[in-house]
């Protein structure tokens, strides 16, 4: 029999051996680390690259109603944190999810009680006097920003139409369509979206159809082409992406009222002495900035609308 | 260094990951338009997802007899109660501005806190009592005790599936995963031993 005995040179010796196991560890470390890492990109994606929108003429700059505290946030900031459940339920990934939402050709149909029922195109709405109007905006989850839009009173729009005199309430509705947002299957209510506002609050001065903000059209995001705005109201009263407009004379149903009715009334005025069930809105977090505001109420433009819901008890009509 | 030590810093590099990858956002203005909602959603989440975690320890280690596994149980409920705690501190500073009497009427006022506060507060004595003089000063007792993270686990989830608007998926998906580390353990506690079938066959 041959020498069995191992030759010391096929022994590993210690250090290579130690060497080894270092290597494997810190392959471990840097696997491990790196996998942790991308979990977490995956779940907290950066935001998609500004998509530019057409400019808009805007021939009118309402007096600024607005004081110095409320400067408006930035287009980023604007652009990058919407609540359209049609696209995501997740506020910083709308604007990724919506970057392809096809917006022309496009009509707003116009009906019910009026005199004369018409279907506008979009071009004819984007040919109304176009006006920026700097509004507060407060989302019933208890944010807010301030936003620079451009648009034009719904009234002139109504006007054109012709209300008839039994003519109550507005119903409004937003596009939906299975093929441009799949995740509307999962948003965890009704689709399409509706919303409404009685005629007076409809026909105030402050509601306005806005076609873009920040003198440019409106991002797809933030509701393209052209959404409601009614600044003393919580965000969901604001419909985006309308197609539809119906006056009627009865209460017409809307979106979160039908999901959970106690949480979300049909006036749903900003009220900072009405608590949410889940959100306390005596205060809001304005974006930009790291401490609480108090809320206003009707955020701040009770001067100009608080004579509509005069007499009535607003604990009841939240 | 033994390799129970490096496993230790291997899951504690990896638990520190998130708050490393939050801080590197931060410095270079990438945290979003709220950066506050986003640490308080992500510290919650991170919070539930060590509490399971610590929850598949005990299923794992019977199926796949690997047994080891035990030792690392503590450090990982540790992680749960650390993010918890962050959790709790920034909701108490962004949203309630450190004002006590505040947060005591929002725990009041709003179920999902209620829910969220009293899991938090279970915690407490399970972090207090996770040192070895605890462990063996507590007995039998300890085990009983630790039973509490099962209440922990289900209220956290609870919580979480309160504040959504929605949109449920996440909730739910942790509240599945949850029912089935729950579910193993009653199966394995309520299965009949082989000497109980041998008797009554």
């Amino acid at each position: 029999m041959a020498d069995e005995k191992i030759k010391s040179s096929e022994i590993t010796p210690e250090s290579v051996y130690l060497n080894r196991r270092n290597f494997m560890r810190a392959g471990l470390i840097a696997g491990t680390t790196f996998a942790t890492g991308l979990a977490y990109r995956f779940f907290n994606q950066p935001p998609p690259p500004e998509v530019e929108t057409a400019k808009i003429e805007t021939v009118k700059t309402t007096e600024n109603i607005l004081s110095e505290a409320d400067k408006p946030n930035s287009f980023k900031e604007i652009t990058n944190y919407n609540n359209f459940y049609e696209f995501s339920t997740a506020k910083s990934s709308v604007a990724e999810y919506a970057k392809d939402f096809v917006t022309r050709p496009w009509t707003v149909e116009i009906g019910g009680m009026v005199n004369k029922p018409k279907t506008f195109d979009i071009e004819e709405l984007l040919k109304f006097e176009q006006e920026e109007r700097i509004y507060r905006f407060r989302c019933v989850e208890g944010w807010s920003m301030v936003i620079p839009w451009v648009g034009f009173p719904l009234k002139k729009l109504l006007d054109q139409v012709e209300p008839l005199g039994k003519a109550k309430y507005v119903a409004f509705q937003t596009y939906y369509d299975k093929k441009q947002m799949p995740n509307g299957r999962y948003a965890g209510i009704d689709l399409p979206y509706v919303e409404g506002l009685r005629l007076d609050e409809a026909n105030h001065n402050l509601t306005i159809l806005a076609t873009g903000l920040y003198g440019k059209q409106m991002p797809n995001q933030n509701g393209a082409p052209i959404r409601l705005v009614v600044p003393w109201k919580y965000g969901f009263k604001s419909i985006k992406s309308i197609v539809k407009i119906t006056l009627t004379d009865v209460e017409p149903p809307t979106t979160w009222n039908i999901s959970i009715p106690n949480e979300y009334g049909f006036y749903s005025n900003v009220n900072p002495e009405v608590s949410h069930p889940r959100w306390s809105q005596a205060t809001e977090q304005r974006i930009g900035e790291f401490s609480r505001r108090k809320t206003l109420m009707f955020n701040g433009y009770g001067d100009e609308v608080a004579k509509l819901y005069e007499g009535m008890d607003l604990r009841k009509n939240f | 260094m033994q390799d129970f030590k490096f496993n230790k810093i291997l899951i504690s590099l990896n638990a520190f990951v998130p708050l490393i990858l939050f801080m590197w956002d931060g410095f270079r203005g990438n945290l979003g338009t709220n950066p506050i909602e986003f640490f308080l959603r992500t510290t919650g989440v991170l919070t539930l997802v060590f509490l399971l975690i610590t929850l598949a320890v005990t299923p794992l280690r019977k199926i796949f007899r690997w047994n080891g596994l035990i030792k690392y149980r503590r450090m990982l409920g540790l992680y749960a109660f650390f993010y918890g705690t962050l959790h709790l501190i920034t909701y108490s500073i962004f949203d309630k501005s450190l004002s006590v009497s505040a947060i005591v009427s929002d725990t009041f006022q709003r179920p999902f806190i209620a829910v969220g506060m009293l899991a938090f507060t279970l915690m407490i004595p399970l972090a207090v009592t996770s040192t070895n003089a605890m462990i063996k000063r507590l007995g039998k007792r300890w085990g009983k005790l630790h039973k509490l993270t099962y209440l922990v686990a289900i209220g956290g989830v609870v919580h979480f599936y309160l504040i959504v608007k929605s949109d449920i998926f996440y909730p739910v998906v942790f509240g599945l995963i949850l029912l089935i580390l729950l579910g193993y353990r009653f199966f394995e506690a309520n299965k009949p031993s082989v000497k109980q079938t041998k008797l009554s066959s």
